[in-house]
Parts: C-alpha cells; sequence; structure tokens
C-alpha cells in the first residue's frame, strides 16, 4: 500500500512524467504481437537472443510481451518480477498455463527486461512506471494481466487453427498443449500452430475461464512441481555471482567502519603492491579495490589504509539509542498516525489497564548470496547483471552516476539468491557500487562487485530500530481502549519515496496498527521519528515486523486480563474482520484449540493472527520452555491469499515466513558499540537452523474466491506474537524484547 | 607455482596462490560455479564440497591443502547417495532462492553415505551447519528421510 504514489516518485527522479496508458494503449502493451521487442536474458553464450516478435515464418515462434510460443512446444512465460525464492517463476506461469490450457511440463519461465510501462508494476502504480517486486504484489498484479496474455494467446492458435482447417474456431477445443477439431479428426500441438498464429491479428477482446473450471490453480488443484528445482538442485541456477564475462575483474569495497563517515584520505601503495590486484579508485561510498578475481581483490582490500572522517558518523551504541526513544516516546512529539473514539477517557475509567514497553533491534536481512552485480561500460550503454528487485530505480541511479540516461543502462535480472527486502533499496547501493566502479575504472573491463559477509551485516539498510509504549485496557462495559507511541526512523524520509509520507507518517513505520485490525472502541496510534545516520530498509513484511508483536502480544494480555479464552477474545473483537476471524477459526480447529492443552511443565500454545498486503494469516506455536530455552515444536497456520495460484508455493511460503520470522524472534539483533556494529558474520548475527527450526508447520489455506494476493511476506508477522504468547502461557512469562531473552525477562 | 588437484574425476592444475580457498579456485579459476559463497568462515555451508568423500567447507580449505586428493563439487555428484538426494530435492520442491541448496545437498548427501537411516536427530548434527535463510528446513529434512527410503529400497549397490 505505501507503493501507491511511487510513479510520482519515480517521475521525480527521472525528471518525467509517464505517459497516460489507455485501455486500449494497455491492452496493446499487454497482448501484442508483433511489437519488435527482444525477449529474453541476453547472457552471452547463455541464451540465443530473442527473435523479433511477430514471426513471418509458418514454422516461426508465437512472440509476445508475456508468452513465447517456441516451434518446440515450449511456452515461455516472460516473468517481470525477480525470482528471490518465493516461487514467481512457477505463480507466473501457472496463470497463463491455465487460461492458455498449456500442459505444465511445457512451461518455462524467464525474467522480463528492464523496461517500463510494459512490465511495470501495477500493484505500484496503476501506469506502471516503476519495474519492481515488492510489497508481496507478484501474483496479485499479475494476475489479469497473465490471464488477458494466455487467453489472448489460445484465442490465437484457435485462430490459425480454425483458418488453417477451414473450420469455425468455435468447433475446436483446447486441452493439456494440444488444439483439436473433433468433427474433423485434426489436432495441432501449440508449437506447430505457434507461426501461423502469430500472423493472426490480436483480438481486441478476450474470455476469461469461470475461476470454477480453473483445473491447474486453486486450492484444490493437483501440486504443480517448481519451474527452478531442478536448476536449484543441481548447481546450475545462474545467480549474478556466477557471471563469468571475457575480462571481467572482481571488485570489493572498503566502506566507513561507523554510518555517516566518509573517505578523507586512502593509501593505495601496498594495496596495489598485491598480487593481482589491478585498480584502486576512490567511488562514492568508500574505496574499491579491483582485482583479477576475488582472492586478490580480498587481499587488497586487506593492505589497503583509509583515513575516515567521522565527524558526521553515528556514535552511539544501541542501549544509548534505545534510551533515547524511550525518551521520546513519553514525550509530546509525535504526529497522530490514526484516533477515534475517547481513549483517555475510556483508560480512565478501565479498572486495570495495561502498560506496554517493547524493544526491536536493528536486523539485517543477510540473504544467502551476498550483494553482487556485474557491470559492463560502454561509452553510450551500461549493462547490469543483477537478481534485481527495483529495476525502474536502479536503471536512474545506475544512469545518474555513469552520466547515461536510464534507457540506456540495459539490466539482466538474474534469480537472486534471497533478498528479503534487501535488494529493493531507493539509493540502489550495491548496483549504483558496481556502476560507478566501472566508470572510475573508465569501462576497461566488465567489473563484478561482490559484498562479503562482513560487508553485508555490518552494512546497514536494516529493519529500523523501534520502540513501542502501549497502554490498553478492557473497560467495565466490555470496550477496548489502546494507546501507542512508535518511536523509529522512516525508511521513506529523504528517499524518491519521500512524497508518500502524508501528513507526517512515514506508512511503513505503523501499518498494521490495532485499530486497522481489531473493532476497537477507543484507540490512538502515534508515531514520532527519530534519526540516525543508520541506514534502514524494508525486511520481510515491513513494519508489520513490529506493529503485529505489540498488537497481538497486548490483546492477548487483555483476553487474560478479561479473564477470556486468547481465540475466543480475539474473534468477539473482530466482527468487521471476517477474513480475520475465518483464518482465526480454520487455525484453531486444526490446532485443536478447544481441546485443553497437555499439562506438562514448559508447555504453553499461544495465538496470533494478521493480516499484511491484503493477506491473513493466524498461527498457533506450541512450545517447549527448558530453562531459558525456547523450543518452537509445531506451528498451525491458516492463510487467506484469495485464490491460491499455487498452493504448494503458497505453504512452502508460509513455512519460508514462520522460519524468518521465528529467526528474528529467537536470535536476530544488529546493536552497536559506540556506533561500531558489534556482529560481522553468522557466528555473531545467529540465524535460525534446522535444529531450531519447528519439525512440525502445518498449513492451511482458506478456500477464496477473491483475486489472489501475496504470500512472501504475511507468513513472518504473526509468528513472533504466537511465540511469545505461547511462553506466556508455559511460564507467564512476558516477552517484550526482541530477540527472546528468557533470562533478562525473568529479572524484568 | 602450480597445484595439481583431481575434481570431479578430472585432473586440474591450478596455478594460484596455495593458501587461495578452495571455494574461489574452483569458482574463479575453474569456472565451476556450483558451489556458492556464502560467508567465508566455514559457518553457513553454502560451499560444502566432498573432499575424499567427506563433507568440507570449501571457503576455508586452502587449496595447497587438497593437492592429491579427490574434490567433488556438486557438477560432479554421481554416487547413488547424491542421485538420490538430488531426485528427492526435486520431488518435494525444496528450493526457494536455491542459492544455499548445492551445500545442503552435499551435506545431506554425506550424511546419507555414511548413515543409510538417519534419524531427525542425526539430520539436526549432520546439517545445523548449512544455513538456509528461506528457511527450507522442513523440505530438507523430509527430502532426506525420502532419499534415505529410495536408496533402502534399491538393490544393493556392487
Amino acid at each position: 500500500m505505501y507503493f501507491r504514489h511511487i510513479e510520482s516518485a519515480a517521475a521525480l527522479a527521472a525528471g518525467t512524467t509517464p505517459a497516460e496508458l489507455s485501455r486500449r494503449q494497455f491492452l496493446k502493451l499487454t497482448t501484442l504481437a508483433g511489437s519488435g521487442l527482444t525477449l529474453g536474458i541476453l547472457l552471452p553464450g547463455c541464451a540465443p537472443a530473442g527473435k523479433g516478435a511477430g514471426a513471418t515464418a509458418a514454422s516461426g515462434p508465437l512472440s509476445m510481451p508475456f508468452v513465447r510460443i517456441a516451434p518446440d512446444d515450449t511456452v515461455t512465460v516472460i516473468c517481470k518480477h525477480v525470482e528471490a525464492g518465493q516461487g514467481v517463476w512457477t505463480g507466473l506461469p501457472a496463470i497463463v498455463a491455465e487460461e492458455l490450457d498449456a500442459a505444465w511440463g511445457q512451461m518455462r519461465a524467464e525474467s522480463a527486461p528492464a523496461q517500463v510501462p510494459q512490465y511495470g508494476n501495477f500493484a505500484f502504480d496503476p501506469k506502471g512506471s516503476v519495474q519492481g517486486t515488492g510489497g508481496s504484489t507478484a501474483v496479485a498484479n499479475s494476475w489479469m494481466q497473465l490471464r488477458q496474455a494466455g487467453a489472448t494467446a489460445r484465442a490465437m492458435l484457435v485462430a490459425a487453427a480454425a483458418r488453417s482447417w477451414d473450420v469455425p474456431p468455435g468447433e475446436i477445443t483446447v486441452s493439456d498443449g494440444v488444439v483439436r477439431h473433433a468433427g474433423k479428426a485434426r489436432q495441432a500441438s501449440f508449437g506447430e500452430l505457434a507461426g501461423l498464429a502469430a500472423r493472426e491479428s490480436v483480438p481486441s477482446e478476450v474470455k476469461l475461464k469461470d475461476p470454477g473450471s480453473f483445473r491447474l490453480i486453486g486450492a484444490g488443484a493437483q501440486r504443480l512441481p517448481r519451474l527452478d528445482s531442478k536448476a536449484k538442485s543441481t548447481g546450475t541456477q545462474q545467480f549474478a555471482i556466477d557471471v563469468t564475462l571475457p575480462g571481467m575483474m572482481t571488485a570489493v569495497v572498503m566502506r566507513p567502519p561507523r554510518f555517516g563517515a566518509k573517505v578523507q584520505s586512502f593509501d593505495a601503495t601496498r594495496a596495489k603492491a598485491v598480487a593481482g590486484v589491478v585498480d584502486v579508485v576512490q567511488i562514492p561510498r568508500g574505496v574499491a579495490v579491483v582485482g583479477r578475481d576475488m582472492y586478490s581483490a580480498r587481499k587488497g582490500r586487506e593492505a589497503l589504509a583509509v583515513v575516515w572522517d567521522e565527524s558526521g558518523a553515528e556514535k552511539r551504541s544501541t542501549a544509548q539509542i534505545f534510551r533515547d526513544y524511550h525518551a521520546l516516546a513519553r514525550g509530546r512529539d509525535a504526529v497522530v498516525a490514526g484516533q477515534h473514539g475517547d481513549v483517555d477517557a475510556a483508560l480512565a475509567r478501565a479498572a486495570h489497564r495495561l502498560e506496554g514497553s517493547f524493544e526491536f533491534p536493528y536486523l539485517a536481512h543477510a540473504p544467502m548470496e551476498p550483494l553482487t552485480a556485474v557491470c559492463r561500460l560502454g561509452t553510450d550503454k551500461c549493462e547490469i547483471w543483477a537478481g534485481c528487485q527495483f529495476q525502474t530505480i536502479d536503471q536512474m541511479n545506475a544512469a545518474r552516476e555513469v552520466g547515461l540516461r536510464p534507457g540506456q543502462i540495459t539490466i539482466y535480472t538474474l534469480a537472486a539468491g534471497g533478498t528479503f527486502g534487501r535488494r529493493a533499496n531507493p539509493e540502489s547501493d550495491y548496483i549504483v557500487e558496481v556502476a560507478s566502479i566501472a566508470k572510475a575504472t573508465g569501462g576497461k573491463y566488465p567489473v563484478r562487485l561482490i559484498w562479503t559477509r562482513e560487508d553485508d551485516i555490518t552494512g546497514g539498510k536494516y529493519r529500523p530500530l523501534v520502540v513501542h509504549h502501549v497502554t490498553a485496557a478492557v473497560t467495565r462495559d466490555g470496550e477496548i481502549a489502546y494507546r501507542q507511541r512508535v518511536v523509529g526512523q522512516s525508511i521513506m524520509a529523504g528517499t524518491p519515496f519521500q512524497s508518500m509520507i502524508k501528513e507526517g507518517v512515514d506508512p511503513t513505520a505503523i501499518e498494521g496498527n490495532a485499530p486497522e485490525q481489531y473493532d476497537l472502541e477507543h484507540a490512538h496510534v502515534s508515531w514520532t521519528q527519530a534519526h540516525s545516520p543508520v541506514t534502514v530498509l524494508w525486511w520481510r513484511s515491513v513494519g508489520h515486523t513490529h506493529m503485529a508483536f505489540s498488537k497481538e502480544v497486548m490483546i492477548d494480555e487483555l483476553a487474560q486480563a478479561a479473564g477470556e479464552d486468547p481465540v475466543a477474545f480475539r474473534l468477539r473483537h473482530l466482527g468487521k474482520h471476517p477474513r480475520h476471524a475465518a483464518a482465526l477459526k480454520l487455525a484453531a480447529e486444526k490446532a485443536g484449540w478447544d481441546r485443553p492443552f497437555v499439562k506438562e511443565p514448559g508447555r504453553g500454545r499461544g495465538v496470533a493472527v494478521h493480516e499484511s498486503f491484503g493477506t491473513v494469516v493466524a498461527e498457533i506455536a506450541e512450545v517447549t520452555v527448558k530453562g531459558d530455552q525456547i523450543t518452537v515444536d509445531r506451528v498451525v497456520c491458516a492463510v487467506d491469499c484469495g485464490v491460491a495460484v499455487t498452493p504448494d508455493v503458497v505453504r512452502a511460503q508460509m513455512q519460508s515466513g514462520i522460519g524468518y520470522g521465528l529467526s528474528a524472534a529467537l536470535l536476530g539483533k544488529i546493536t552497536l558499540t559506540d556506533g561500531h556494529v558489534d556482529q560481522t558474520n553468522f557466528h555473531q548475527y545467529q540465524v535460525l537452523r534446522i535444529n531450531q527450526m519447528p519439525k512440525n508447520i502445518e498449513v492451511y489455506i482458506v478456500p477464496s474466491g477473491n483475486a489472489p494476493s501475496g504470500v512472501g511476506e504475511p507468513g513472518t508477522p504473526p509468528i513472533a506474537p504466537a511465540v511469545a504468547n505461547a511462553v506466556r502461557a508455559a511460564t507467564g512469562i512476558r516477552l517484550r524484547t526482541l530477540p527472546f531473552d528468557l533470562a533478562a525477562a525473568r529479572k524484568a | 607455482m602450480s597445484i595439481k588437484v583431481t575434481i570431479n574425476g578430472e585432473a586440474r592444475e591450478l596455478d594460484v596462490a596455495p593458501d587461495m580457498p578452495l571455494l574461489w579456485a574452483i569458482r574463479d579459476h575453474l569456472q565451476l560455479t556450483g558451489t556458492k559463497f556464502g560467508c567465508g568462515m566455514a559457518l553457513c555451508g553454502a560451499c560444502t564440497v566432498h573432499i575424499d568423500g567427506q563433507a568440507t567447507r570449501s571457503c576455508t580449505t586452502p587449496v595447497a591443502a587438497v593437492e592429491g586428493k579427490q574434490v567433488t563439487t556438486i557438477e560432479g555428484l554421481a554416487s547413488p547417495a547424491g542421485k538420490a538426494v538430488q531426485q528427492a530435492w526435486i520431488a518435494l520442491d525444496v528450493p526457494q532462492c536455491g542459492y544455499c541448496q548445492s551445500g545442503q545437498i552435499m551435506s545431506a548427501t554425506a550424511l546419507l553415505a555414511g548413515n543409510s537411516k538417519p534419524s531427525d536427530a542425526d539430520i539436526d548434527a549432520a546439517m545445523s551447519g548449512n544455513i538456509c535463510r528461506c528457511a527450507t528446513y522442513v523440505r530438507i529434512r523430509s527430502a532426506i528421510h525420502q532419499a534415505a527410503d529410495t536408496l533402502g529400497a534399491a538393490p544393493a549397490k556392487a
């Protein structure tokens, strides 16, 4: 939802006004054959250059912006969203395959070129002026577009068959990739008809299937195997770090030791003496060492001496930052994000008020593929290979860096080795770095930039450090009063997304707050923007990572204070939120919530329900607490994401979101000492491992005929509060600081 | 200085510094990119290869240390256990982003080579050195059990 005004931000950054697209133009862009587009990832030696669309030979392909049907019967879906594990290379082809009546085995996926508005994200803005992946929008925003594309390709195959067999199109059937006419006993494969179909005119209207007749997609459908499992199980999937170009060099960058510091001077003498080092250059973000391989580049960086200007740097420790934020939370300076009823009067007349003070640390995304990009710079052209998540923004930022126009920046989007938001950043940090190195070295050679894990963990763009103060109560007449102050940095301030800050509130700071998600009679939510040179960014589910936690923990405590069952209490206050209620009921039913939980010492179960990015997820966690050790034994998850396009991918994303959220709940934190990041690698920035993953995660999909919403992020927000509520049920201890530290909480 | 190594059954010569990590020697100098860089400190397992059949982190193994030894990477994985693991991985759609999966598969294969019927605790012990940020762990566990079942059902290899 925070991408709503992105077009103005993008236009501002580009210095252009995005053209208004009429419906007719939209149809042309989404379905037109013969648009002259060159399709495919043009990695040298990796793929044939796409043939211009609109083949004239009867044996040629049918090439359209989103679908290419080749003579060999393969149907390739051109995916405008990056495949980062969330399954778009399976989900998007499934939508096309459904309307096309293709066989799943003939489907393929590839990344779209970076080109707007053809491949713009209509969930970000209706004009498609920004291509990018985020906010769990991929399937949601491609849903109608790809159904249309699939149905159009089908209609053109049918028209070609009708013409060639001299039969009415209405008598032709299509199933499993075969076009048939029963009366004349004729049949042809898609590949056989593709060249002829390309000569047909593009229909202006196509009839989409009735969802009741879907056979490949939807909750009841058979599992469609992922299209990328084989490549990813044999080491053949290509990531940016695997790109090799003739003459390519490798770069690493020495960046400031504290956030906000700058290069004052550097001495490259020793670095340049390292065998294999070819260049040492200053770039806006630090000093780059370029070598003939990763080994020499790293050795060179170790030998580099940089003097930093730290006058504007963050020198606080995180303990101090938390103290400062608590002081801000108690202060008057805040903007109101939402209010209704009379919260102060209601709190005043309540018999018991609950106070909650919550702390959330900075978190690194730590995708398994560290940030990597390859750049080849020419005089009027710049090519970039990366697991790009924000192609249009990356084009604009790279163009500014190298002095070209955005249209002169060609991006080859490769599979990303995880991102969780990290590769979508408004300043395109790693893309700009590789471009600036290419520029500083005069484009002499293609250059591959690799961030080491230490660069990644200490490199910022963290989930913001946040403090919440909550006061809540159930009044004698059963009304809920909820007052919350949120303190944290803004993700959008000072970026091209600034225009999305409305009336002083960064929507990513307070999204998913309690009055949005429950029927609360009296509520007041306010936000105080904090400032620090530490850089922050959206991290899988963004503001929901912390807002869901305090909400679901406080609601649980209100239920307890009211002497009510946590599920029954929630349901009573979800009257205006039927999808929340349905997901919660399904999870409770499957978890056996109405049966007494095994009463063993240290065992407990807890619940949470939360909507993010249009998807509602309820999770029930069962835990065992031994000493200060929390083990999550079982998680029951119910999800309402509209039509579940590929249900097994939905299940996988719930498992993944739960694991990612649990990692933050049990282990994750970035801390600073005098401004220096304390964690450098996975021994200090600990992440969830297989022995800490719940052995048993059950995912249930709420049946729905609504248009699909996303699943990449919504599994994450409910798990931390569900576990905290389970721990409280097991031990009585209230966990309000993340990551959970039972020993510290016992003393508190 | 030239270092002789056997990679995936093939004798190769590497003209690199002897302390270059095996990971970067095979990635940057032999273009075998299936083995991944994740941490550089043997903390995440993305770089796991087999050295004389043992699962080993190539990011902290100097190339000189494997002189005269048999190195197997994901590209050369051909053992019955390796094939069974890969088949199970594909059948259960284990991968998400897929970046860590070469390392996961090399660790799982080494586990099954030495333990034909691993328990959940055995899997925890053998696999907890391999991080997956997509948290595909539930399916990794299932796939290892499935591969073990496949291998157990297959006729004994000569």
